[in-house]
Formats: C-alpha cells, sequence, structure tokens
C-alpha cells in the first residue's frame, strides 16, 4: 500500500511516522498505542476520540491523520506527569464523574480545551464545551461539576 | 446513619479510577495481537428470507481473507443469545448462522481478513441468492392469520406458539380481578405505546478471539455475563467449557445490552477457523440494529378505584414485541406486570402479555427491563385518575403505595420464567421519597398556581413513583475469593462484572470495611472466568446486593483467620478482638495490637499457613428499591415543543454504599429515561431497514441538553443487604416518562399516551384540544 511520512508532535514527542494517505488521525494515534482515544462512532458525532490539535478539541475522527502535519497533538495521555494528576483528572475522580471512563478522555480534553481559553467558565460554559461528547452513564451533571470544581483550581 | 463506618457510606474514589481519567489501555480494544484479523459480518439486506445459495469462492479467494464462515461451515445449535442463569428461561430459537434471516442486519455470513477494508470487500463477493419471505414488522399483524411465520424450523424449543409467532405468554391473577372491579365506583383503563430504544454504550459491542499457547479459546469481551458467555459459547461451538477463557477488562457501558451473547460465538468460530487472533467490533450504526434494543409495547392498563381514592384492582394486559429472537421475551415481559402493578396495594390483579416475533431488530435486556413500559402506562392513568378524583396525585400516591411489611403476592406468582417467591417489603423510603422530592420541586405551590395569561410557553409540574428489584429471588448468585499478602494487603476476586456502574468499588468498600483495612489494601480482580469464582453477572439490580453478600461473606471468613492468627501473636482470645485501620487490637483495658502486615507474615513465614477463603451468596427475595420522580416541564404551544425545565429523583437504595456513585448511577438513569420520555426512537422503514442507526437522527440527551439534576438518597436499612444496601443502578430509569407526560397534562392539559412524546404529538393534541372538547374519558360509572 502507498504511504506517506507524517511529521507530527504527539505530547510534546516529535513523531515520524508513515501512513496511508485515507488514514484517520483515530486509527493512526491508536495504532501508535495512544488507546486513550476512543472509536465511538467515527463520524464525528460521539465525541470520544477528542484530541487537541494546536489547542483546539477536534473529534480525531473526522480528520485525515495527513492533516495533522506540523501539528501539535495533545492527547488524554499526556495530562498526568507520573503520579501527578492533572486538575481534571483529580476533580473528575473527586465528584464521581467518571462511570465507565469510555468518554472520559474525550470529555477531559473537551474541559481542557475550555479551560485553556476560558479559565473562569460559566456552567452554561461547560456545558457548551461539553456538548460535542456524548456520555451514557453520568447524567452529566458530576462531569459538569467537576470542570467546574477544576476551574476554581480546587477540590471540593 | 454511617458514622460507625470508615467506609461502606463514604464518597471513596472509583478504585478503578486512575486508569480511566488517565486513558491508560483497559477496554476490550486497547491491545495489540501479533497477526490479529478483523473480523466482520454480513448483515441481511432483507427482513425475512430463505438463504437460497450462498457461494464464498469469490471471498476465500481474495488476498488476505483467511476464513469465510456461512451456515455450511459451522454447528447448528439452538440455543438463545440471553445471558441468563442456566436453564435460560429465554427460548432457544437462534443459530450461530442459519439458512434462514429474520431481520434486516440478521447473520448471513462471516468473515475474517487482514484488514478492515478487506474484510469489508469480501464480505461484497460472498454470493447469496434469497427467497424474500413476506416480513412480519408490525406486532399487532403477527399473530393474524396468514401471517408468514417467522420460526418455522423444526429444532428450536422453548417457543410458545411458534405457529402463531408467538415467542412467550403469561397470564397471572391475584385474587379476583373482575370481583375486584364490581367493588370499583369508578374505572379507567387506557392504552399505551411504547417504542424500540437502544441502549447508545458509548463503546459498541466488541470481542477478540485467539487460541492461547494451550490451545484454549480465549475471549476478550466487552460483556456484563462472562460466565453465561462462557457457557454459551462452548454449547454452541461444540467444545468443553474448560478449554474457554473470557476475560471482561473495563466495559464502556452496557446498559443491559451486553448482557447478551452478540459477538462473542462467532468471533471464537473464526479464531477456531484461522487459528489466528480475530477482532469484531460493531460499528455505531451496526450497533443501533445488530445489537439489542428494549421491547415496544402496547400495553391496556385498567385501574378501579373507589371515590375515595382506594385503588381496588388493576389489571394490565399487553402486546410486546421480542423482533426475531425471543431473546429476554417472556422474562421482560413479565417483569411488566410483576414489579410494576404491586406498587399499589390493590388486593385484585391481573397481568396478561403476548411477546410476538416480528422482523424487526431483536429486543433484549434493557436497563429497567420491562419496567418503564409498565411505569409509563400505570402513572400515567393513575395521574388521570387522581384528576378525575380531584385528589393531589402526591396525596393518591401516599395512600395507595406498597409499604413496609406488606407481601407482595404477585411476585410469588411471576418469577424469572418458573413460579417466583413472595416478595417481603422490608425496608421502604417511598413515604419519605415522594415528600422530600415533593419539597425539592416546590409541588404544592406550583400545582396550584396554574400558568395563566397570554404567553404560548406554559409550564407544568407532574409526578410518577416506581420501585424495582434487587437481583432475582432464588436465582441470582454470586461467589468472591480472598487471600491475604504479606504486607497486610488483600487480593479480592469476585466474579461480578462492573460494566463501569461501580461494582469493583463497591465490593472494595465491603471487603475492607468488614476486613477493617483501609481500601487501598483491597486489590480487585474480577470478570475472569479463569481466575475469579462464579458470578451469574451485572444485571437485574443484583450485584450491590448478590455479589456485595458474597464479598461480605468472604471477607467475615477470612477475618476469622485473621483474629485466629493475631490471637496467637496477641495471645488474646478471639472474642476480645477486633479490626480497623489496618490493624488487630484487643478490646480489653490493656489495649495491645499487631498490625495487618505483622500478622500476615507470622501466618505465611511461621505458621506456614494462606490467609485465604471464598464464598457463595444469594437470596430468597428481592427487596425491591424504590423512586419517586418530579418533572417541571415548559410547553411550547406553538409549536409542540417540551423542554424540562427541572427534574428530581427521590430515591431509597437502602444504604448506599457509596453516596457519590450511587446519585451517579441515578442520574444517568434519568438521562436515559429522559431520552426514552421524549427523544429516542429507533425507525424502521417500511421494508424493516432502519432509518436512523446514528447519533444525529436518533437522538440522546447531551450535557446542554440535560434539565437541572437534583438527586436525594432516603437511605433505608435492607435487613437482605450488605450493610443495609438494595440496588440502585435501575429504578430511576422508570420515573422520567409518566412524570413528564404528567407535567405536561398540568401545563396545557393534553394527554399524551405514546412515546417518545414529540412536539409534532403535542402540537396534534393541542389542536385536537382547541377545535373540539376533550374526548370523554373511558371512565365507566358503576
Amino acid at each position: 500500500m502507498k504511504t506517506m511520512p507524517l511529521r507530527v508532535t504527539v505530547n510534546g514527542e516529535a513523531k515520524e511516522w508513515a501512513i496511508a494517505p485515507g488514514d484517520l488521525l483515530l486509527d493512526v494515534l491508536r495504532r501508535e498505542g495512544y488507546f486513550g482515544v476512543k472509536r465511538g462512532c467515527e463520524k464525528g458525532e460521539c465525541g470520544a476520540c477528542t484530541v487537541l490539535v494546536n489547542g483546539r478539541a477536534v473529534n480525531a475522527c473526522l480528520m485525515f491523520a495527513a492533516q495533522a502535519e506540523g501539528c501539535e497533538v495533545l492527547t488524554i495521555e499526556a495530562l498526568a506527569h507520573g503520579d501527578h494528576l492533572h486538575p481534571l483528572q483529580e476533580a473528575f475522580l473527586d465528584y464521581g464523574a467518571v462511570q465507565c471512563g469510555f468518554c472520559t478522555g474525550g470529555m477531559i480534553m473537551s474541559a481542557k480545551a475550555l479551560l485553556d481559553r476560558c479559565p473562569n467558565p460559566t456552567e452554561d460554559d461547560v456545558r457548551e464545551a461539553l456538548a460535542g461528547t456524548y456520555c451514557r452513564c453520568t447524567g452529566y451533571r458530576k462531569p459538569v461539576e467537576a470542570v467546574l470544581a477544576a476551574a476554581r483550581g480546587g477540590r471540593k | 446513619m454511617n458514622s460507625d463506618r470508615f467506609i461502606v457510606g463514604h464518597n471513596v474514589r472509583k478504585v478503578d479510577g486512575v486508569k480511566l481519567v488517565t486513558g491508560a489501555p483497559a477496554f476490550t480494544d486497547d491491545i495489540h495481537l501479533h497477526g490479529m484479523l478483523y473480523g466482520k459480518i454480513l448483515p441481511s439486506p432483507y427482513a425475512h428470507a430463505r438463504i437460497q445459495r450462498i457461494d464464498a469462492s469469490r471471498a476465500r479467494a481474495l488476498p488476505g481473507v483467511h476464513a469465510v464462515l456461512t451456515y455450511l461451515d459451522v454447528p447448528r445449535v439452538p440455543h438463545t443469545t440471553a445471558g441468563q442463569a442456566w436453564p435460560e428461561p429465554s427460548p432457544y430459537d437462534t443459530y450461530l448462522l442459519d439458512s434462514k434471516v429474520r431481520f434486516v442486519g440478521d447473520r448471513v455470513a462471516a468473515v475474517a481478513a487482514e484488514s478492515r477494508a478487506i474484510a469489508e470487500e469480501a464480505l461484497r463477493l460472498i454470493d447469496v441468492d434469497y427467497e424474500v419471505l413476506p416480513p412480519v414488522l408490525d406486532m399487532e399483524q403477527a399473530m393474524a392469520p396468514g401471517a408468514a411465520v417467522i420460526h418455522d424450523e423444526p429444532d428450536s424449543k422453548g417457543i410458545y406458539d411458534a405457529s402463531q409467532n408467538v415467542a412467550g405468554y403469561i397470564l397471572r391473577e391475584i385474587g379476583n380481578v373482575e370481583e375486584g372491579f364490581r367493588q370499583a365506583d369508578l374505572i379507567f383503563e387506557r392504552e399505551f405505546r411504547t417504542q424500540r430504544q437502544q441502549h447508545c454504550p458509548i463503546e459498541p459491542h466488541i470481542a477478540i478471539c485467539w487460541l492461547d499457547a494451550d490451545g484454549r479459546l480465549v475471549i476478550r469481551s466487552s460483556t456484563q455475563v462472562p460466565y453465561h458467555c462462557r457457557r454459551q459459547v462452548a454449547m454452541i461451538l461444540q467444545i468443553p467449557v474448560s478449554r474457554v477463557h473470557v476475560i471482561k477488562p473495563r466495559i464502556g457501558g452496557g446498559f443491559g445490552g451486553k448482557q447478551e451473547m452478540v459477538l462473542e460465538d462467532i468471533c471464537g468460530a473464526l479464531a477456531l477457523a484461522t487459528r489466528r487472533p480475530v477482532k469484531i467490533e460493531y460499528t455505531r450504526e451496526e450497533e443501533f440494529y445488530m445489537a439489542r434494543s428494549r421491547h415496544p409495547q402496547i400495553l391496556r392498563m385498567k385501574m378501579g378505584v373507589r371515590r375515595d381514592g382506594t385503588v381496588v384492582a388493576s389489571q394490565l394486559t399487553v402486546l410486546a414485541t421480542t423482533g426475531a429472537y425471543g431473546s429476554h421475551a417472556t422474562t421482560v415481559q413479565g417483569n411488566t406486570g410483576s414489579k410494576v402493578l404491586p406498587l399499589y396495594r390493590a388486593p385484585h390483579m391481573r397481568f396478561e402479555c403476548h411477546v410476538v416475533y416480528t422482523n424487526t431488530p431483536v429486543a433484549g435486556a434493557f436497563r429497567g427491563y420491562g419496567c418503564p413500559q409498565g411505569f409509563f402506562s400505570q402513572e400515567s392513568l393513575v395521574d388521570e385518575i387522581a384528576h378525575e378524583l380531584k385528589i393531589d396525585p402526591v396525596d393518591f400516591h401516599t395512600r395507595n403505595v406498597i409499604r413496609l411489611g406488606d407481601t407482595d403476592r404477585l411476585s410469588a406468582q411471576l418469577g424469572e420464567g418458573k413460579e417466583g417467591l413472595p416478595r417481603v417489603i422490608r425496608s421502604c423510603g417511598l413515604p419519605q421519597c415522594i415528600e422530600r422530592a415533593a419539597a425539592a420541586i416546590d409541588w404544592r405551590r406550583k400545582r396550584k398556581t396554574l400558568p395563566e395569561g397570554f404567553s404560548h410557553l406554559k409550564r407544568g409540574v407532574g409526578m410518577s413513583c416506581c420501585m424495582q428489584g434487587s437481583g432475582i429471588a432464588g436465582i441470582d448468585w454470586a461467589s468472591a475469593f480472598l487471600k491475604m499478602n504479606e504486607d497486610g494487603s488483600f487480593f479480592l476476586q469476585a466474579g461480578a462484572s462492573d460494566v463501569g456502574a461501580g461494582a469493583d468499588t463497591v465490593l472494595a468498600q465491603i471487603a475492607a470495611e468488614t476486613l477493617g483495612v483501609s481500601l487501598d489494601k483491597i486489590v480487585i480482580t474480577s470478570g475472569d472466568t479463569d481466575i475469579t469464582p462464579f458470578d451469574v453477572g451485572a444485571y437485574a439490580s443484583s450485584t450491590t446486593i448478590i455479589s456485595g453478600g458474597a464479598a461480605k461473606k468472604t471477607a467475615e471468613k477470612v477475618r476469622a483467620q485473621v483474629l485466629e492468627v493475631a490471637s496467637r501473636l496477641l495471645d488474646t482470645p478471639v472474642e476480645k478482638l477486633a479490626c480497623a485501620n489496618n490493624e488487630v487490637f484487643t478490646t480489653c483495658a490493656c489495649r495491645k495490637s499487631v498490625t495487618m502486615a505483622e500478622v500476615a507474615l507470622h501466618a505465611m513465614y511461621r505458621e506456614k499457613i494462606q490467609i485465604m477463603d471464598g464464598a457463595s451468596h444469594f437470596n430468597t427475595d428481592s427487596p425491591p428499591p424504590f423512586c419517586a420522580t418530579f418533572a417541571e416541564v415548559e410547553v411550547d404551544t406553538q409549536t409542540g415543543q417540551v423542554r424540562v425545565l427541572n427534574l428530581v429523583s427521590a430515591v431509597d437504595p437502602g444504604v448506599a454504599i457509596n453516596p457519590m456513585q450511587a446519585e451517579g448511577q441515578v442520574e444517568g438513569a434519568v438521562a436515559q429515561g429522559l431520552g426514552y420520555a421524549l427523544t429516542e426512537e429507533m425507525l424502521l422503514d417500511s421494508a424493516g431497514r432502519p432509518v436512523n442507526p446514528n447519533f444525529l437522527d436518533y437522538k440522546i440527551f447531551s450535557a446542554k441538553d440535560m434539565p437541572r439534576l437534583t438527586t436525594i438518597l432516603v437511605q433505608t436499612d435492607e435487613p437482605l443487604g450488605p450493610y443495609g444496601a438494595k440496588s440502585v443502578s435501575e429504578v430511576s430509569v422508570n420515573g422520567p416518562a409518566p412524570a413528564i407526560a404528567n407535567a405536561i397534562y398540568h401545563a396545557v392539559g393534553v394527554r399524551i399516551r405514546k412515546l417518545p412524546i414529540r412536539a409534532e404529538d403535542v402540537l396534534r393534541a393541542l389542536h385536537a384540544q382547541r377545535s373540539e372538547p376533550i374526548p370523554e374519558e373511558i371512565l365507566v360509572a358503576q
């Protein structure tokens, strides 16, 4: 099969991968072991594959890997440093915002994109930011509370 | 209530939480296996057809294809895909692959190839000649004379009447319902219709199968029922149970849809045929119509009441369709009667149900398990009755609902596939649930101030009550095993299947509390048939009470062993010892103590004893959790659009082992209940093809769509539950649909008796209301 090189920075590390022109960013990331990027619909409807590309939250299933050439990609795997969790991750645990956890990575990445550009969001801001990530477990109350708490910079 | 407990009753973090928030590889698909093939199923394009000829030679010749299986290549073993305890009460009407297809999406063939693209290409190269048969798509036509017979094969077993397309039939009565209606002052009867709802787990069904170094079949699967799956796959593939190993990793949501062997059998067959690892993962579209869904029903609910508002008789007559196969057919529908009617203390009750086959996607277990349909009908009708009698629905409920000490006699007649056991109410917080939820939504004020004025936006409030079970009485059972390590930690091996609802955390909390150790001292492994002892699996709201009961018994036995060793170390009789804070200490004045680690080291290296034990647990009763749901809606009279502003759920789960997780269960169930009430419906066209198998056209609630949720836990102490726990995961899914329908009536005076309640239905009803008088109630004064 015809391949092409992809030069991309993933979670701060420079990568050069051989990809097929039609490969989705979702498939390439999972193939390379970034399993935190989940496959839920492959149509940009569920948001489980949300990653940050140059700081913007995108559905990795709606982007060709080739489009990430030269970009900075951030996945859920980048947020914790060793045992030190990101404040969003701490808040999701403290507020019971995780149930099955399948959408959690995407949801946290959507929330991170929000907090990076809007450090003091309202509840409506948070709901808008999370609206692209379906969760079938929580009813969203606890994830919204967790994001607001993380924005406040503290625990309960 | 839990002040004397260290871990139970506290909001501890999920024990599996860190790996989930960090995106660690924890789910079925999060592994790379060398040489793994992609499996793909050829779905039937027809709702009903016989395969006259199937030729896979072109597909098999495609480079990269390793196997193509048709019905000619596999054993024919009738079975059910329902993940139920043996002997399953569902009919054995399903085959690994068959020469007949019975719904659009039914299996025609399966391939395994080196890439997904090759597998998809191979499907296109399978030549099939179909004899297209007339389909039965409308459940009301299924029993009609001349309707096509869907299961005409001779070898299926347990079908009630295949010639009439009846998968199952139920008739149960307590008291004498005709006599009951004669005693009533008023009789109300209405018809309700409910839709086909899909579970929509964000992780679709997936299985990866391979042969291990010993040639045993390993099944890594997104399943709620590892043990049932092992038994069923062994039977279908005709290999010994001992040659099958089912691994349940983290599961991305199940909701009942994974209480079902959907992929494991065919994936296993491909792995055996190719001797390579094979993965089959449903796409989102396939998940909609090739997995399972909630049974659509037509319900006729009849209640007789006295003028003072006392319910004397109730009767529910149901027609339901199980789709093309009878998975959970009689058991789901049995629940529609047995868990719904006894909410009221009527002395006379009758439940009758036909479950029919149609050439539609297969229905199965789904959170609520028959109750959402029943409670929508019953609670809507009760609201109508209360209105007619000019009694506040809160008062009507309080007067009539089941109470502490009552015996529910209908459950005794309606077990899972056989006679059940009587249900005695040993804990009941329902009155407090009603009271607290009413206060939270400001019921008395909002019911009085009916929205007047010229605005096209009208507000209203409505309520409903419901109950569920906690495990299947006399059937569900579980076991656990514990062993102590030399650092004072414990390995807990539980057959239970955490599907994301927090079972591992709850079981670890119960074990830690019982052993007197901190939660980090419990390392839990669950749902692996080689490692953990048996458990029926995650369904029927059974895990906390049944698997939790097994964990508690096991921990008690192990604690006794710990105390024996500590007794020798501390030279103190066992009766004067206690465990807490990772220590064993004397309860007498001397206050001597040893750490758990010291006990373990001594036992292992001095006494040469492994501290370990296991226990099994079951209950002969299924204590119901209760829920009161109150909704406030705003109806746009120009468009019919219904917006839910507030939704309050007050739930009695017994003791909440982890209140934060229990709230999360309630809120997730409410979100699914909201979709059931307002937006979710799988639609089929006139040929039985799915119309909306995607998240754009099948609408589930997002963070932005949700109303303000209020969750109230009304904790009671259940004598049959570990530390007083009952269950919490299902009950509150039943409440939103009737509460919202009743709130719509309060807001604009129209009754919608069909789900989902779409804007166009409300608008149509509003028009009908304006242009002509409200239709007379079917109201028979005696």
